[in-house]
């Protein structure tokens, strides 16, 4: 079974995703701290490829990938930190990037990479629908890696059932119209648009993102979804301290439950 | 704007050949969509054609020439033409496309306009259609490219734009389309969007190039007019994201026996990575919501561009010329700051007219091309060279 749909059976509601920078804030980062988020909790991790053009990100996550490219990041450098993943982590993890890097690296030998290091599953925002499916789901059931689709408030219904047919694992619900790390808190409408999905009957599970950063953001989310993503405000922490110890602090901190 | 079927424009799909698409995140594609459903049906309607054919004519002064340049065709030995771009209001054919796009954000109903910009041109032709139609208008530019176009900084602002500083990345014309797309995510509903060349997400390359391709169709009745025939031997133009060219091409595609010169930017030379010319330098990737041909590094990280123009200092170029230069329909050639500069120079002497960096590109490849003397040739000079002025100033070779 894909870790991802283990993860999602054997927690039922409240999963914790936890977004970060592959190569940030140093370069040899990235599987410590994915240990550390799986020794402190965090239900699944999403590692982000950084790219130079990042359009859907905002400022955080986009100078997260600056300084990580700066660094040195490549994929053949971040394939070769995951070499040994699955001797350290148990909980599923993601892959999350934009198109053209994983195009120049070649879509199948990206998807046997990950596949061989133990990847479960793939978000990468700018792959259109019909290409996804004319031109690469064949090889990422090849591979038994899972591809997470998005959809956001201005996603209509019908698109949604689609996305729904298509996405394996979860959906990741975009909490507003906006970049990465835009917006705090939750509204009103927002609620309307989470208690719209929660009613639709999806088949996926649901995890929402965008405007995650706390214990009170992230409990609001888990009342609408089965979970909740956070990034920006990940990067940000470990851009001040990306110790095991704060990781696990964190973590704990927004999955408390609220008092 | 008569309608062309060609196998070289875009397909149902959005494809130019395998180059287009719409590569875009889900919280892009209600808008893009939107676009996409409505932009033929709109330019379509009577109404939108008269509103546009009359401020092509009124405000921005079409047709423009179609100038027999004399002095130039016998220093090159061909007869050579001049489609005078450089005389739209604003000084390039950049109006084209904003006069037609400020239409159709009016009939989306659409409250307010972002564009990026890179020399400033497509930003002052943006501001310039917002402020004549009453709609707020932000420009994104990249904050080095505001400093060496202060110029144009100021005339957008005169004209009631906010510009805004894109401090991201390398801080120029890439980096102002991440803010524009960026703020167009954060703003669904009320934004339009107006690119300025045949870059970015299906439907733009070709919404783009419909409006930009008025110019060929004005060459083509021009010329029959002074050779009597419609089709020349030879159409240059100069290629970064590629809107002149794409407007200068657009009724020859067809016409195989027209050869189109694409000429890109090759900087200070195509091996010391300072350059622009991607179809030299790139290869397929997505960038900006299309597939296209792209400078990068093996790894797809997008590469900074150089050139000594500012409108050709683009990483990509459109899928409407990666198809031209995959299929070989097009005939892409490079030319360098210094062989572009010398033909600024020359231009302004044979001719009396100072071009465009930008065009002063498509004016050195006449050098560059084998030409017969029985040759009819038409250039496409996009734009006049008053922008430039601190441009040529510097490099002081006349």
């Amino acid at each position: 079974m894909n870790r991802i749909d283990q993860a999602f059976l054997d927690k039922k509601e409240r999963l914790l995703n936890v977004y970060y920078t592959a190569g940030f804030p140093n370069l040899e980062d990235t599987l410590d701290i994915a240990k550390a988020l799986d020794a402190g909790g965090a239900d699944l991790i999403e590692i982000g490829l950084p790219f130079s053009d990042p359009v859907a990100d905002g400022p955080t996550i986009q100078e997260s990938s600056t300084k990580a490219l700066a660094n040195g990041m490549t994929l053949n450098k971040l394939f070769s930190q995951l070499q040994d993943l699955r001797e350290h982590v148990e909980v599923p993890v993601l892959l999350m990037g934009y198109i053209n890097p994983v195009l120049q690296y070649g879509f199948e030998k990206f998807c046997a990479k990950c596949a061989e290091v133990g990847i479960d599953g793939l978000i990468l925002p700018d792959l259109p629908m019909y290409e996804y499916e004319e031109l690469y789901k064949d090889v990422l059931e090849k591979y038994g890696l899972y591809n997470v689709f998005l959809i956001t408030p201005q996603t209509s219904d019908e698109r949604i059932q689609k996305i729904d047919e298509l996405s394996k694992g979860f959906i990741y619900m975009v909490s507003s119209a906006s970049t990465t790390g835009a917006k705090k808190g939750i509204s009103s409408e927002q609620i309307n648009y989470f208690q719209k999905i929660k009613s639709a009957n999806l088949r996926n599970k649901r995890l929402i993102g965008f405007g995650i950063s706390d214990n009170e953001s992230f409990s609001k989310a888990c009342e609408y979804a089965d979970g909740a993503i956070i990034g920006s405000a990940f990067i940000k922490l470990v851009e001040q301290d990306s110790s095991a110890e704060n990781i696990k602090n964190y973590i704990q901190g927004v999955k408390s439950p609220l008092s | 704007m008569s309608e062309v079927k060609s196998k070289y424009l875009v397909d149902e799909r959005g494809y130019f050949g395998k180059f287009g698409g719409a590569y875009i995140p889900e919280m892009l594609y209600p808008n893009v969509e939107e676009l996409r459903r409505s932009y033929l049906e709109i330019m379509g309607s009577p109404a939108f054609k008269a509103d546009f054919d009359h401020l092509l004519k009124d405000f921005v002064g079409r047709p423009t020439p179609l100038y027999f340049a004399g002095r130039l065709s016998e220093t090159f030995g061909a007869n050579i033409y001049l489609k005078r771009e450089d005389l739209c209001h604003t000084g390039a054919h950049k109006v084209n496309n904003t006069v037609g796009q400020i239409l159709l954000a009016q009939a989306l109903g659409k409250k307010r306009v972002i564009a990026e910009t890179g020399a400033g041109q497509h930003g002052v032709a943006t501001a310039t259609v917002c402020a004549l139609m009453g709609i707020d208008c932000i420009i994104y530019m990249g904050e080095i490219d505001m400093a060496r176009q202060k110029p144009n900084v100021e005339r957008m602002k005169i004209l009631g734009a906010e510009v805004r500083p894109a401090t991201s990345g390398s801080k120029t014309l890439k980096d102002a389309t991440n803010e524009a797309m960026r703020h167009w995510i954060n703003n669904p509903q009320d934004t339009h969007y107006i690119i300025g060349s045949v870059v970015g997400p299906h439907p733009y390359p070709d919404m783009v190039a419909r409006f930009q391709s008025v110019i060929s169709e004005e060459i083509k009745w021009q010329l029959k007019e002074k050779e009597g025939k419609e089709n020349p031997d030879h159409v240059f133009a100069c290629v970064g994201g590629g809107s002149n060219a794409a407007g200068a091409y657009y009724h020859y595609l067809d016409a195989e026996e027209v050869n189109l010169v694409a000429v890109e930017a090759s900087g200070l030379g195509n091996n010391t990575g300072k350059s622009a010319a991607t179809t030299a330098l790139g290869r397929e990737g997505v960038l900006h919501g299309s597939r296209t041909l792209l400078m990068q590094t093996d790894d797809g990280q997008v590469v900074e561009p150089y050139s000594i123009s500012a409108g050709l200092d683009y990483p990509g170029i459109g899928p409407f010329h990666a198809h031209l230069f995959d299929s070989g329909r097009g005939q892409f050639v490079g030319v360098t700051d210094e062989e572009a500069m010398n033909a600024g120079v020359l231009l302004s002497r044979l001719e009396g007219i100072i071009p465009a960096v930008e065009s002063a590109h498509a004016i050195s490849a006449l050098g560059k091309v084998k030409l017969k003397e029985t040759d009819i040739v038409v250039v496409n000079l996009s734009g006049r060279g008053d922008k430039d002025l601190e441009t040529y100033i510097k490099w002081g070779k006349y």
